[in-house]
C-alpha cells in the first residue's frame, strides 16, 4: 500500500509541473503589454519601463519561470494591483466560502443520490426506477445558472412570506452576530503563524465557525443562505451519483456471490446494504472525486448568482477586470487541489479494490 | 439477437446469404430504447427548427420593436390562446430587454447551439484522434510526451481552463468554442488511444503489416475503424458537454456577444431582471436543457446498443 502511495505521488510530479507551466504560460501570452493591461492604457513609458523592471519582466523567460516556482513553493503569489492586497491573503479569505459551499452541494448529492441509486437498482424498471432516471437525466442536463437562478426566482419571490422563504444572496443576514469561535471561546492566539491562520480559515465557514461557537440564531440563518446554491451546485453531482450507483449495483446485485448470500438465507436488506453496496462503492468514488473537480467549475457560476464572494466569483472578477495575478494564483491552487483529489482517489481505489495495488 | 442467430444458421445451411452488418444491428437495438428514441425525436425537431428559422420565425431575431408595434421592454408573454387581448400583438414568450421578440431569438439560437455542439467535438475529435493514434500505435517516448500533456489538460476543471483560454484569446464566440475544443480533446485522445492499443497487435494488423503495409495504411486503414464506435458515443455525449460550457461561458459575457441570439447569452443578460421579467431566463434556459438532454439522451443509447457486452440482452 505505501509503495503504491509513493509510485502513485511520484507519477503526479510532471503534471504539477505542467500544470506551473501552463499557468505560467498563460499570464505571458496574453496578447498586448503586460504593463498596461495591469497598470491602464495611460501608463507612461517611464513607469512600464520600471514597473517591467521591478517585477522582472525584462528576465529571460526561464529565469522568470524558476522564480515564478520559488514565489509558488513559499505560497507568495504577489499582489493584486487592483484590489492592493496580496494574493494569498485574498486567497485565504475567499477559499473558505467556497470549500464550505462545495461539501455542502457534495453532502446533498451524496445524501440524494446514493439512496436513489440503491433504490432503483433494486426496483430495477419499476416506477421508481423510471421516475429517478428521468430526473437524473434531467439533472444533469440543466444548466447550472439557470437551475440557480429559477430556484431564487420560486423560493426568494413566489414563496415570500411563508415559511419557505430562503434568501437569494449572500451567507448571512445583516445585523446577525457571527464573531470568529475562537473570539467566543476567548482564546488568546499569536498574530500570525500557522495555526492562527488554520483557526482563522476554519472560523470563515460559518456552519462550523457558529455551530462552534453555539450561536443557534446566527447558524440557522447560515443555513437559510447556503441551501439554493449547494442546492443549485449539487444537483448534477447528484443526478451522477444516483445515475453510477443504479449502474454499478446493477452490476453487482447480478453476480454469484450475491444469489449465494440469498441462498444461504441472509436477509435481502442485508444483502444489498452489506454485500452489494459495498462492492459497488468503486466506480463511485471515482464519480464524486471528479464530481468535487466539477463542482469548482459550477461554484463561479453559483457564486457569481448568489452573491457569494468566494473563489469562484473573485475568479470570474478578476478575469473581466484582466487582473491576471489573481487569475493565475487561483487557477493554479484549483488545479492543484483537483491533482491531489484525483490522487486521493486513486488511493482509495487501492484502499477498497487489492487488486490494484498487486496489479 | 435471436434474429441474427437464425440468420447465422441459414447461412450455414447455404440456404440465404443476407448478413447483418453492425450499423444495422446497432439501428435495431437503438430503436428498441425508448429514451434514445426520445432524444432522436427532439433533435430530430431541433435540426428541423435550425434549418428552418428563418421561416417559422414570427420576427427577425435582431429587430427592435420600438415604434414598430405596442410593446414594452421585458413585457410578460402575450398568447391569445390564453387570454392575452386580441388588439395586443402576440410574443408567444415575451419580449426580452432590447425590445426584441424572444421567441424568434429562442429559435435561432438553436442554429447557434447546434453549431456549438458539432463544430466543437469536430475539432476535439479530429487532434483527439491523431494524438490518441499517434500515442497508442508509436508508443515509447511520442506515447509518454502526449498523454501527460494529456493528463496536465486532465488536471484543470473543464470550465475553468475553458475561462482561462478565453481569458487568453479574448471573449468571442469563436474563441470560446476554440477554448471548449481544446478542452475537450483529451477525452477523445484517451479513447482512441486505448482502441488502438486493443488491437494493435492482432492478426489482422500483422497481416497488414506482413503484406507490406506502411504505417499509414495500418494506422488509417486497419486500426482507427475499431475506434469509430466508442468515438461516437463519446462524441455525442460530448456535443452536450459543449452546448452546456458555451452556455455558461456565454452566461458570463465570455463567449457569444450581443446581439448573437445564443441562449445562454441571453439568459446572462437578463440575469438581474430575474424577479421582474422570469420569463428571460426561463426560456433560455429551458432550450439549453431540452437540447442537452436529447444529446445526452441519444449518447446513452448509443452506448448501449454499440455495446457488445449487452447484446444479449439487446
Amino acid at each position: 500500500m505505501t509503495q503504491y502511495f509513493i509510485r502513485r505521488a511520484f507519477f503526479s510530479i510532471p503534471v504539477l509541473f505542467g500544470i506551473l507551466l501552463v499557468t505560467f504560460a498563460l499570464a505571458r501570452v496574453i496578447p498586448g503589454d503586460p504593463c498596461r493591461a495591469i497598470l491602464g492604457e495611460k501608463a507612461t513609458d517611464a513607469v512600464c519601463d520600471r514597473f517591467i523592471h521591478e517585477n522582472g519582466l525584462d528576465k529571460p523567460i526561464p529565469e522568470q519561470f524558476v522564480i515564478y516556482l520559488d514565489e509558488v513553493f513559499h505560497g507568495d503569489f504577489g499582489q493584486s494591483i487592483r484590489l492592493g492586497l496580496p494574493i494569498t491573503r485574498l486567497l485565504a479569505e475567499r477559499l473558505p466560502t467556497t470549500v464550505e459551499l462545495s461539501l455542502a452541494a457534495l453532502l446533498i448529492s451524496m445524501v440524494v443520490g446514493i439512496p436513489l441509486g440503491i433504490i432503483s437498482a433494486v426496483k430495477h424498471n419499476s416506477w421508481v426506477d423510471v421516475v429517478t432516471m428521468v430526473w437524473a437525466n434531467t439533472g444533469v442536463s440543466m444548466p447550472v445558472f439557470w437551475l440557480g437562478l429559477m430556484l431564487a426566482y420560486v423560493f426568494s419571490l413566489l414563496l415570500k412570506d411563508t415559511p419557505f422563504w430562503l434568501p437569494p444572496s449572500g451567507r448571512i443576514s445583516p445585523g446577525i452576530p457571527n464573531d470568529p469561535f475562537f473570539q467566543v471561546w476567548g482564546l488568546a492566539l499569536p498574530e500570525t503563524g500557522f495555526f492562527t491562520s488554520l483557526l482563522v480559515f476554519i472560523s470563515r465557514m460559518n456552519i462550523i465557525n457558529t455551530l462552534l461557537s453555539a450561536n443557534w440564531e446566527a447558524l440557522i440563518d447560515s443555513i437559510k443562505h447556503l441551501i439554493l446554491p449547494a442546492v443549485a451546485l449539487g444537483t448534477i453531482p447528484m443526478a451522477l451519483i444516483a445515475r453510477m450507483t443504479r449502474s454499478s449495483m446493477l452490476d453487482v446485485l447480478g453476480q454469484d456471490y450475491i444469489r449465494a448470500a440469498r441462498a444461504k438465507g441472509l436477509a435481502y436488506r442485508t444483502v444489498v446494504l452489506k454485500h452489494a453496496f459495498r462492492n459497488s462503492l468503486l466506480p463511485l468514488v471515482t464519480i464524486i472525486g471528479l464530481s468535487l473537480g466539477g463542482l469548482l467549475g459550477g461554484a463561479v457560476l453559483t457564486e457569481t448568482i448568489f452573491g457569494l464572494s468566494g473563489v469562484g466569483r473573485t475568479l470570474y472578477e478578476a478575469i473581466t477586470a484582466r487582473d491576471y495575478g489573481i487569475v493565475q494564483a487561483f487557477t493554479v491552487v484549483i488545479a492543484i487541489f483537483f491533482v491531489v483529489l484525483n490522487l486521493l482517489v486513486d488511493i482509495s481505489y487501492a484502499y477498497l479494490d487489492p487488486r490494484i495495488r498487486l496489479n | 439477437m435471436d434474429q441474427e442467430i437464425k440468420i447465422a444458421t441459414l447461412d450455414a445451411e447455404g440456404i440465404s446469404l443476407k448478413s447483418v452488418s453492425l450499423w444495422q444491428v446497432t439501428w435495431k437495438r437503438l430503436f428498441r430504447r425508448r429514451s434514445a428514441v426520445v432524444g432522436m425525436i427532439v433533435l430530430g425537431i431541433l435540426v428541423l427548427i435550425a434549418l428552418t428559422a428563418q421561416w417559422i420565425a414570427p420576427y427577425d431575431p435582431l429587430k427592435v420593436l420600438i415604434g414598430v408595434e405596442k410593446v414594452k421592454q421585458r413585457q410578460a408573454p402575450c398568447i391569445h390562446l390564453l387570454g392575452c387581448p386580441a388588439d395586443q400583438p402576440e410574443h408567444i414568450v415575451g419580449i426580452d430587454g432590447n425590445v426584441r421578440d424572444e421567441f424568434s431569438r429562442l429559435l435561432y439560437g438553436t442554429r447557434v447551439s447546434l453549431w456549438i455542439g458539432l463544430s466543437t467535438v469536430t475539432f476535439a475529435i479530429v487532434i483527439g484522434t491523431v494524438l490518441g493514434a499517434l500515442s497508442g500505435y508509436f508508443g515509447g517516448w511520442v506515447d509518454t510526451v502526449i498523454m501527460r500533456v494529456m493528463d496536465v489538460l486532465l488536471a484543470f476543471p473543464s470550465l475553468l481552463l475553458a475561462i482561462a483560454i478565453v481569458t487568453v484569446l479574448g471573449p468571442g464566440l469563436i474563441n470560446a468554442l476554440l477554448a471548449i475544443g481544446i478542452v475537450s480533446i483529451p477525452s477523445y485522445a484517451r479513447v482512441v488511444r486505448a482502441s488502438v492499443l486493443s488491437v494493435r497487435e492482432m492478426d489482422f494488423v500483422s497481416a497488414t503489416r506482413a503484406l507490406g503495409g506502411s504505417d499509414f495504411q495500418i494506422l488509417f486503414g486497419r486500426i482507427l475503424p475499431n475506434a469509430l464506435t466508442p468515438l461516437i458515443v463519446q462524441g455525442t455525449l460530448g456535443i452536450a458537454t459543449a452546448i452546456l460550457d458555451a452556455a455558461a461561458l456565454s452566461f458570463l459575457g465570455l463567449g457569444a456577444q450581443p446581439p448573437t441570439p445564443e441562449w445562454g447569452a441571453m439568459l446572462g443578460s437578463e440575469r438581474n431582471q430575474v424577479f421582474s421579467a422570469p420569463h428571460l431566463v426561463f426560456y433560455p434556459g429551458l432550450a439549453i436543457m431540452i437540447t442537452v438532454l436529447a444529446f445526452n439522451l441519444l449518447g446513452d443509447g448509443l452506448r448501449d446498443a454499440l455495446d457488445p457486452r449487452l447484446a444479449h440482452g439487446g
